[in-house]
């Protein structure tokens, strides 16, 4: 491939008249990317209503035995991730290049400090058998159930049926979530080369907005997991 | 060699680079084009190969020469090739991929190298759907429905994973166009402008953008259920086999349209060349692309009226059923319109339109006699819904599909084919096609139910002709591939930039085109379609 051959700061690739069509394009790209990305949690959602409403129950003991303040902690510490993102994004618009290396480390920082918290919640689950797969379901019920809210004691009297469907959803859309959050930090380290290489100008930044916005997505994703899976 | 000294010699983008390497790396749409017309055309004759036997076996009431389980296993892949490695390819692929860029004035799509990945998730997708015939096929149906889907041979997941990452390719080349033809669009070159395949592109990438992330997630929810055994979809664990209904179908309905709408666009462009006149109603046909694409959205539950959803909820999607019928119906209309008083030309991809403008009709009524409710319950899961979907599908989107690789081909080959041959190709299809699925309209009417391998003794003369039938259709299409390929070797050169008279922009570039497709980016200024 001759791609290489022209230099991405002042020139547009070959197909583009100008850098900010160019620009326009990466970016809309990204954008429909991230409705792309919209939809198939969107399925995931649709099967977290149907079940919420089939199983009332199940949800209510599922969602307390979760930890909220682990929970609250990782909505905070992404909430700070896209933060420096952003400022990372302005950084590169105004060619603060250095400062904006610093803030995509803060945010790859937070990015693994979300997995490692992560990681500690799902071993503790594996640990009480509340894993929904490889036979491994053998959930520690008296644990489960001193795990409910006051409130909702005396609603729930027996164990619920189909406790089992609650973990496969949280399993699977935190687990799709936080392989998006793996994918994520790849893209940044893949920025952080691009940075120390100087590939980057306020005339050419899209690379950097793009990251931005899946960065973004990634975290909005996660603003509406918290409440339902920990929550309500 | 750098790209601005290529064009400089004269070569153009068939011969600008040598080897097979220079193919494989390729950014250049034009030449993607062309390795998906290889690979489709390879998985087309596979597909059909299927669709051969499985009517051979028909012949006779008693089995033939298939057991139950070989019949089921090649039904499922024929279903599986030609959906999702032939139709929903074909048109935006292939001709979208090689035809966009040129209709808009642009040098290539937005994201090339992107461009490049889709037709490797093709490919490799298709491999692993190849693949899994070693693990001894899949007997599910292309539809994968669970719990049977959960609990059969262990090459379902091989398909699924197959099918999953064939999605990516879709995906991309969707994303692709719609932000080349925001972005790329020559000047002068507006939406009300284009030309009408470009915007039946946009209305199927829309499609492809938002429906095919659904298809993505549900087959990766039945990987997990199949190899963790999560039970989402299992009823002895609390899940619901319908919700995977209910997720394919959001996706697969809105699939047909994926496989229709560009074929529609590629009818618009020929029937206006072909009768040397305008085209009628260029607003209408423009908007009912994209009404067919929101509405498809929306009907996805008529697939599943004996699913046990609500009679309620079976109603709405009836009527949200009919409605696709109405933005359809203004696209007959207005092609007829553009016909009439035009001079038409009856060179093959014009006969292949009005092989599309028949079949499809009859496909489009009969799929309003499914979209009623009470009418579906009699008719579902019987030949007729077969004969349905032939007639949409290979009626309508592959006679399509081959209208536009006949139309396009002196284009993209700087050769022309023999003229004779593929107009009797285009008439054997015609023949053998409803010699094949009219009989399939009988009898399901009168109860053959589909998917089965031996059959009542009643239904026999129907099953022979139609097996008679798929005989000249294969052989038609054989031809008409056959047509192609040797035009491709030992055509006649095309040196002339326009062969049919077209108004549209690609038309006024040499015939192959170079490496960047304009020598200089022409300025629009006005509509497509002005013959005078």
């Amino acid at each position: 491939m001759s791609t290489a051959s022209y230099d991405k700061k002042t020139q547009a690739a070959h197909h583009f008249d100008s850098l900010d069509q160019q620009h326009e394009a990466g970016k809309q790209g990204v954008w429909l990317f991230m409705a792309t990305e919209i939809m198939m949690f969107g399925g995931l959602f649709v099967g977290y209503f149907l079940y919420r409403f089939k199983f009332h129950d199940m949800y209510i003991v599922g969602g307390d035995s979760l930890n909220w303040q682990l929970g609250a902690l990782n909505t905070l510490v992404l909430l700070i991730s896209s933060f420096t993102m952003a400022q990372a994004v302005t950084e590169t618009m105004s060619g603060n290049n250095k400062k904006a290396l610093k803030l995509i480390y803060v945010t790859v920082a937070c990015a693994f400090v979300f997995l490692i918290v992560k990681y500690f919640e799902y071993s503790a689950k594996v640990h009480h058998g509340m894993f929904p797969g490889f036979d491994m379901w053998n959930p520690d019920m008296t644990y489960i159930m001193s795990q409910l809210r006051e409130s909702s004691q005396g609603i729930i009297t027996a164990d619920p049926a189909n406790l089992r469907l609650f973990f496969v959803l949280y399993f699977a859309m935190t687990g799709l979530h936080g392989i998006h959050i793996l994918i994520g930090i790849g893209l940044m380290f893949w920025i952080i080369k691009r940075i120390k290489n100087d590939e980057f100008s306020p005339k050419y930044y899209t690379a950097v907005e793009g990251v931005g916005l899946y960065w973004h997505i990634v975290d909005i994703i996660w603003i509406f997991l918290f409440p339902l899976m920990y929550l309500i | 060699m750098s790209q601005s000294d290529t064009h400089s010699h004269g070569g153009n983008y068939i011969n600008c680079e040598k080897g097979l390497w220079s193919w494989l790396t390729t950014i250049d749409h034009k030449r993607i084009a062309l390795m998906y017309f290889i690979v489709i055309m390879a998985f087309f004759l596979f597909g059909g190969l299927f669709a051969v036997l499985l009517r051979l076996e028909l012949l006779t009431p008693e089995p033939l020469f298939m057991t139950g389980d070989m019949y089921n296993r090649a039904m499922t892949l024929h279903g599986s090739i030609m959906v999702f490695m032939v139709i929903i390819p074909g048109v935006p692929a292939l001709l979208g991929n090689f035809a966009l860029p040129l209709m808009i004035g642009a040098k290539d799509v937005a994201f090339p190298k992107l461009n490049l990945g889709s037709w490797y998730c093709l490919v490799i997708g298709a491999a692993i759907v190849v693949l899994s015939l070693f693990w001894g096929g899949v007997d599910t149906g292309w539809t994968f429905y669970t719990p049977y889907s959960a609990k059969s041979s262990d090459a379902v997941t091989l398909v699924v994973l197959g099918a999953f990452v064939m999605g990516f390719s879709s995906i991309l080349t969707g994303v692709n166009f719609i932000v080349t033809i925001h972005k790329l669009r020559a000047p002068g070159m507006t939406m009300m402008r284009l030309p009408l395949f470009v915007w039946s592109l946009y209305a199927t990438a829309i499609i492809q953008v938002i429906a095919t992330p659904v298809l993505g997630i549900t087959l990766l929810l039945l990987i997990f259920e199949r190899t963790f055994g999560i039970g989402i979809f299992d009823a002895s664990m609390g899940g619901d086999p319908v919700l995977f209904q209910h997720f394919f179908w959001f996706y697969s309905h809105p699939a047909v349209y994926i496989m229709i709408i560009p074929a529609m666009g590629i009818v618009s462009e020929v029937i206006s060349t072909f009768s040397q006149k305008t085209i009628f109603g260029y607003k209408a046909i423009a908007y009912s692309s994209l009404a067919i694409s929101a509405i498809s959205f929306l009907v996805w539950g008529h697939h599943m009226f004996v699913s046990g959803q609500s009679g309620f909820l079976g109603k709405i999607f009836s009527i949200l059923t009919m409605l696709v019928g109405v933005p359809t119906a203004i696209k007959m209309f207005n092609w007829v319109a553009t016909m009439y008083k035009g001079r038409v030309k009856l060179d093959t991809p014009m006969l292949y339109s009005i092989n599309f403008l028949s079949l499809f009709t009859i496909g489009g009524v009969t799929g309003l006699f499914l979209a009623a409710f009470s009418v579906d319950v009699h008719l579902h899961d019987t030949y007729f819904v077969v004969a349905h979907f032939h007639y949409t599908m290979l009626g309508g989107a592959l006679m399509g599909f081959f209208s536009g690789l006949f139309y396009w081909f002196p284009k993209m080959s700087g050769k022309m084919y023999d003229e004779t041959l593929g107009r009797v190709s285009a008439i054997m299809t015609f023949v053998g096609f409803n010699l094949t699925f009219i009989p399939q309209f009988i009898m399901g009417s009168q109860g053959m139910p589909r998917r089965y391998h031996t059959y009542d003794g009643v239904f026999a003369p129907y099953h022979i002709t139609s097996t008679v039938g798929s005989w000249i259709v294969a052989a038609g299409f054989i031809l008409a591939i056959y047509v192609m390929v040797r035009g491709m070797f030992k055509g006649i050169p095309c040196t002339e930039k326009n062969p049919w008279g077209g108004t549209t922009l690609e038309w006024s570039i040499d015939s192959p085109p170079i490496h960047e497709n304009f020598t200089e980016i022409p300025t629009v200024t006005g509509r497509p379609y002005e013959y005078r």
